[in-house]
């Protein structure tokens, strides 16, 4: 609206102004007139702003800076130029807040995940009201092609949800009764009906979109550079601009006074620091937007900053690198066939909640027959003993087969053996392991293709798999056998390797090792969303379960801070060459406004350019 | 506590630095900061100084940016 009133003010004066050549009035004193009127017409608000700051004592207001200008234009009689040059500014403001405007709109709609609506059941009927009105424990609808207003859990219905909003993952999650629902995703297929367990202000959308936005509040080195410098800058350039104006005309008495006034008025003109001061918030919102667009949440513009310098990378494993979940990798059975052998295992651990029983009740597959099983015993630290079909089965670790003096297969093997003898005899093993993440390979290629000095696995498991692991993913260096203390101290340890200006970067589930988090430079949780400690404790949140995201917040962090020194060297050098010019009397007031507003225009769109940065490891991210 | 305000119509970055500058020179004022990007201000004071904050804020946003709507959020 603003904007509108000020175009029509510009065309009005600049169709003023051109008519003004075009009548060519014999008369001085019409023509002056004439230029007088479209002066005020084009810029009026920027002398009448003028005024204003002057009586409060802002002597560095580009608004008076711009009016001095111009009305030293109009006092050496360079009527068209005071004009002119006003136009030509305000024409370059105008393109200005308009391409703000629209990177504002396009960051935006890289977070466009806040749901209008949510669809409230009362009783039989179905209300549309604003997700802020729902309180836990309520139930929606969420109908296809809806985003899930607020979390929730589906009790009715199933459905196929997209969470790419959130999570940068293209292959959309199946929900079924019972299943979570977060905010922000999108309902593909089918109708479902969820009770909600987080009001809105709590849900996951909105916690996401708070980070987003208050992550620029936390400012780069570069924004409280550009900040100091735009501080000295102004003042500095109107210095300049007097002493430009006084002193050769004292100096040289040959020398005319106008002649150097003019020159001093087109440093008034680049006076204003603008370019620098909107591109470079820019570019650091952008970078964080598009981060967040790949699935990956920066807390703070000064993170992004400081990614770019990653040196050492270094990786807790369970449930970063690897998945977390144990799997039944082998079967080795001496007497009977495998699938028997399992199912004589998960017979006798069917009624432990043991992570290791879980897995191979999971392998098995099959529903257990309770009534061949009796006789159950726990052996807390060994195993358990049943009796299955008669048999007297022992399941369990090399200590439990020891103490019944049953001898066993000893090789080397990777990973969580369980023995199984029965009636006192040896029948086989089983080998449990965690497993590899899928692109957990491809995330260490990725790191070392972005510089990445050194990466380093930190594990609590035993020596053996945990060498295993680092040599299957390429690392450099694995410290096995930790406990959760030992985890910092070893960090420090890694701390002294590194260069002073190298960031090191330590990432894990979130879940307990919130003291490394906040011990390395730039603390990154995997698999943040739905987990408030993981959001709490960690600089940086990968949204997903994928390692490789890290290479991709590296490359948003290296690009966007290419484009911030893009933008400062094309500024600075801008305005140093034209301070230069002006001063030799080259450069016009007409060069000036364009190395005031067509340089501020021209970062704005290089600015821009951060949203189309790529994914480092797979192209199967939207853009 | 904080309190966090929109600034409708704020599209000069080098005043959105200003009012930063000023706010934070203010009596009272623990944390300010301006938000260019997202035209939003988060002002920090303490509670019983909150309201006398807020004031003197406003008029500081006033004097720089006359034409700048401050919004509660």
């Amino acid at each position: 609206m603003h904007n509108k009133k000020r175009l029509m003010r510009v065309l009005g004066g600049g169709a003023i102004y051109a008519a003004t050549f075009f009548l060519e009035f014999d008369n001085d004193i019409l023509n002056i007139a004439m230029f007088l009127l479209g002066y005020f017409i084009i810029g009026g608000d920027i002398v009448w702003k003028a005024v204003k700051n002057i009586l409060r004592g802002q002597v560095f207001d580009e608004n008076f800076l711009m009016f001095i200008a111009t009305i030293g234009a109009f006092a050496i009689g360079d009527y068209e130029e005071a004009v002119g040059v006003m136009l030509f500014f305000q024409v370059g403001e105008l393109f200005q807040s308009y391409a703000v405007d629209q990177s504002r709109k396009s960051i935006a709609g890289l977070m466009d995940i806040r749901p209008d609506y949510a669809n409230l059941r009362r009783g039989s009927e179905i209300v549309k009201v604003d997700p802020d009105e729902i309180m836990v424990g309520d139930e929606i609808v969420i109908k296809t092609g809806e985003k899930i207003p607020l979390d929730a859990v589906v009790i009715e219905g199933g459905s196929m949800v997209d969470t790419s909003s959130l999570t940068g993952e293209s292959v959309p999650r199946e929900v079924t009764v019972g299943s979570e629902l977060l905010s922000g995703c999108i309902n593909i297929n089918g109708v479902l009906t969820a009770r909600v367990t987080k009001e809105f202000g709590d849900s996951t959308v909105s916690k996401i979109l708070d980070l987003v936005e208050n992550a620029s509040n936390k400012k780069s080195n570069s924004e409280n550079f550009i900040t100091k410098f735009a501080r000295y800058y102004t003042p500095s350039v109107v210095v300049l601009a007097l002493l430009l104006a006084v002193v050769p005309p004292l100096m040289y008495s040959d020398q005319g006074f106008t002649k150097w006034l003019v020159r001093a008025l087109t440093f008034l003109v680049i006076s204003c620091p603008c370019a620098l001061v909107i591109s470079i918030p820019l570019s650091f919102f952008g970078g964080i937007g598009r981060a967040s667009k790949l699935g990956v949440l920066v807390k703070g513009s000064n993170y992004l900053e400081a990614l770019a310098k990653t040196e050492i990378v270094v990786f807790d494993k369970t449930g970063t690198l690897t998945k977390g979940v144990f799997n039944v990798q082998e079967v080795h059975s001496e007497v009977m066939s495998r699938d028997d052998l399992l199912e004589l295992t998960a017979c006798a651990e069917n009624y432990s909640n043991h992570p290791i029983s879980l897995s191979l009740k999971r392998a098995y597959g099959k529903t257990i027959d309770n009534t061949v099983i009796s006789d159950v015993k726990e052996l807390p630290g060994y195993g358990v003993s049943a009796r299955i079909r008669g048999k007297e089965v022992l399941v369990g670790n090399d200590k439990l087969m020891k103490k019944m003096k049953i001898s066993y297969f000893k090789g080397e093997i990777i990973g969580t053996v369980v023995h199984v003898a029965a009636d006192g005899k040896y029948i086989g093993y089983v080998v449990i392991a965690d497993e590899i993440k899928n692109d957990a390979p491809g995330a260490i290629q990725a790191l070392k293709g972005e510089k990445v000095k050194h990466t380093v696995m930190l594990t609590g498991d035993s020596k053996s798999i945990g060498e295993h692991v680092a040599k299957k993913l390429g690392l450099d260096t694995v410290y096995t056998e930790l406990l959760p203390a030992d985890k910092v101290e070893k960090l420090e340890e890694i701390f002294t390797q590194k260069s002073e200006k190298g960031k090191l970067v330590f990432v894990g589930d979130g879940v307990n090792d919130a003291p490394v988090l906040a011990r390395a430079d730039i603390g990154i949780a995997m698999g943040g969303v739905g987990s408030d400690a993981a959001i709490e404790a960690a600089d940086i949140v990968i949204m997903t379960d994928e390692p490789s995201k890290i290479a991709t917040a590296i490359k948003v962090s290296k690009k966007t801070l290419a484009i911030v020194k893009q933008n400062i060297v094309f500024a600075l050098g801008v305005k140093g060459a034209v301070l230069i010019m002006g001063a030799m009397g080259i450069a016009s007031m007409w060069t000036a406004v364009f190395a005031d507003v067509g340089v501020s225009v021209i970062a704005i769109l290089n600015a821009m350019r951060v949203l189309n940065i790529r994914s480092s490891y797979n192209s199967a991210v939207p853009a | 506590m904080k309190k966090t305000f929109k600034l409708v119509g704020l599209d000069c970055a080098n005043c959105a630095a200003k009012i930063e500058n000023e706010i934070s020179d203010l009596p009272d004022v623990i944390s300010v900061t301006v938000n260019f990007m997202t035209t939003k201000m988060n002002i920090e004071a303490e509670r019983e100084k909150m309201e006398s904050v807020v004031e003197a804020a406003m008029k500081v946003v006033k004097n720089i940016e006359p034409d700048v709507k401050i919004e509660k959020v």
